[in-house]
């Protein structure tokens, strides 16, 4: 069974380029960018039980280094995809130090305010960041050489580092720093009783989910060749959130289905409803209703039942 | 560190500890020997998870100090404890509830280890640790549960996985709170004689209030009532006090 969707999956990933057109190519690419977002959140929400609402600074802020230092200061791609993440990793490590003095509602209400900071500062420091207007004009790297301006070549490149992302997340969070991780998620109190220093092992894991949150904001940059405040905002930290507790938070899978349902909702449905975050509301609040932890463990689960329940 | 700091595992020095006016711990001084058995016992009230609390780092107190083997851990932060060989179990019952027996006491394992900070390798990579959990399962009589997660198995069996995650830890001293609440008398007997058990090379300190079972397990006993130590001594003498009855009975 688990082979079975194995290969649909791979089917899903590698068919599509073949017959589909570029709009459908491209959303795929969004898609993909997405999902390393969602999973890069999801480090943080569901397997440490830090429930974060400002997880968009990491892509915006990944995505304006990359921006300004290419367009604005002449770097290179490579250097400056280099400087970006780096430069998130290291906002990472600093906020973390900030939002860890809480945990919970606290927790989401720092990663909040210090969101809200930088999504002001892109705002209203325009003599660097464009302001209002965004950075407009950008270029895509060419890795080795391969230009990456046609969507079937973008989409590959964004197939490969999803899949790099992934596997990176997956080795994390079942390693036995995953198993310090999740204890500490489930009883910090008994955890470091037992000898683990709880706020370390979240602060790594907060640096950790900084740095792939870099990552998908210079593929958002690099899909979109443009930067605007927005990307920034509480909403696009929110919609992330959304997908990873829709798609199943502490699963692997969940949070790449969630990001996909958010942008194929709000690809395909605004075309015909202008009140798209509506029924955005309504999906959610089925899923929520109908599967509490989500589509990934809630499908899996009900074709266990369908089985006859097995196992 | 002098040599005679090292004649108790466990000392503590005029602790005190309040909650806004209530005082919870007044005063308390305890000393306790290397392999000693000390049982404290006292009303519902008396402060007797608190000072356990205190000592484990969960609490931090207002004036006094706690020493291990002589090293001032007064204001250590409860992981470093544990790894000073200091372990506890909970009066309500902590474990990881949709984990494994195994795992719950590899976490335990785990603690102590470098492998925690592993970022690579999954724990089921450090067999070596997988079958010490399993040993320490076996000893408390529960191999046979050993894959079973915890929401599967009865309270009186998590009883025991409780103690078994601080077995584990081989500690040099175990702070035990209330390990025979809640078990039937079949139950108390197992966990009794596996707390018999212990080597002495850990000094064992019990929070109890099953006098009948946990008075053959001790060889010292501390009363603590408002927060003040009453009487603290040799089993049979804290026994025959006449404020032990006091505080028990009334006077």
């Amino acid at each position: 069974m688990k082979w079975i969707g194995a290969a649909l999956l791979a089917g899903s990933l590698l068919l599509p380029p073949l017959f589909a057109g570029d709009f459908y190519i491209n959303l795929a690419s969004q898609i993909l960018i997405a999902a390393i977002f969602a999973l890069s959140l999801n480090l943080l929400v569901g397997f440490g039980g830090m429930t974060s609402l400002g997880h968009a600074s990491y892509l915006g802020v990944g995505a304006y280094i990359s921006a300004l230092l290419t367009s604005r200061y002449g770097f290179g791609h490579g250097a400056a995809a280099l400087l970006s993440i780096a430069g998130t990793t290291a906002m990472a490590a600093f906020f973390g130090v900030i939002a860890l003095r809480a945990s919970g509602l606290g927790f989401l209400m720092i990663t909040l305010a210090l969101s809200q900071v930088l999504w002001g500062l892109a705002y209203r420091m325009s003599n660097v960041t464009n302001g209002d207007n965004g950075v407009a004009g950008l270029t895509r790297p060419a890795p080795f050489g391969i230009s990456l301006d046609s969507p079937i070549s973008f989409y590959w490149f964004a197939l490969i580092v999803a899949t790099f992302a992934l596997v990176m997340m997956a080795i994390f969070v079942s390693s036995a720093f995953g198993s310090s991780l999740k204890g500490v998620r489930d009883q910090p109190r008994r955890m470091a009783a037992l000898g683990f220093n709880p706020w370390l092992i979240r602060w790594i894991t907060f640096v950790y989910a900084g740095f792939w949150g870099g990552v998908a904001g210079l593929l958002y940059v690099y899909y979109h060749k443009y930067i605007h405040p927005t990307s920034l905002s509480t909403t696009s930290s929110a919609e992330a959130l959304l997908g990873v507790i829709a798609g199943g938070s502490g699963t692997l899978g969940g949070p790449a289905v969630g990001a996909a349902l958010v942008l194929l909702l709000k690809n395909y449905v605004s075309a015909y409803l202008e009140r798209w975050n509506m029924l955005l509301g309504l999906v959610f609040l089925f899923i929520v209703l109908v599967m509490p932890t989500g589509i990934v463990p809630g499908v899996s689960r009900l074709t266990t039942r369908l089985r006859g329940g097995v196992r | 560190m002098t040599a005679s700091t090292f004649s108790y595992a466990l000392e503590v020095v005029n602790l005190k500890k309040a909650f806004g006016g209530l005082a919870v711990t007044q005063n308390v001084s305890l000393s306790i020997r290397p392999g000693e058995r000390r049982l404290i016992i006292g009303p519902n009230g008396a402060g007797k998870t608190t000072l356990f609390n205190q000592i484990s780092g969960d609490l931090r107190p207002n004036s006094g100090s706690i020493r291990l083997f002589g090293s001032d851990i007064t204001h250590l932060p409860p992981y470093k404890r544990a790894h000073f060989g200091l372990s506890r179990t909970y009066q309500i019952i902590t474990l990881f509830t949709g984990d494994t027996l195994e795992h719950n006491v590899t976490l335990g394992l785990l603690g102590l280890r470098r492998a925690r900070w592993q970022m690579w390798r999954p724990l089921s990579f450090y067999g070596n640790m997988s079958a010490e959990a399993r040993r320490t399962l076996d000893a408390v009589g529960l191999l046979q549960l050993a894959t079973h997660a915890i929401s599967d198995i009865a309270y009186g069996e998590r009883r025991r996985v409780e103690l078994a995650m601080a077995l584990a830890q081989q500690p040099r001293v175990l702070l035990l709170d209330e390990p025979l609440a809640g078990l039937s008398n079949t139950e108390r007997a197992t966990v009794k004689s596996l707390i018999a058990s212990i080597p002495r090379q850990t000094t064992v300190i019990m929070i109890e209030h099953d006098m009948d079972t946990a008075l053959d397990l001790a060889e010292t006993v501390t009363l603590l009532n408002y927060g003040r130590v009453i009487v603290d001594g040799e089993r049979d003498a804290v026994i025959a006090d006449e404020r032990t009855r006091e505080v028990y009975l009334g006077t």
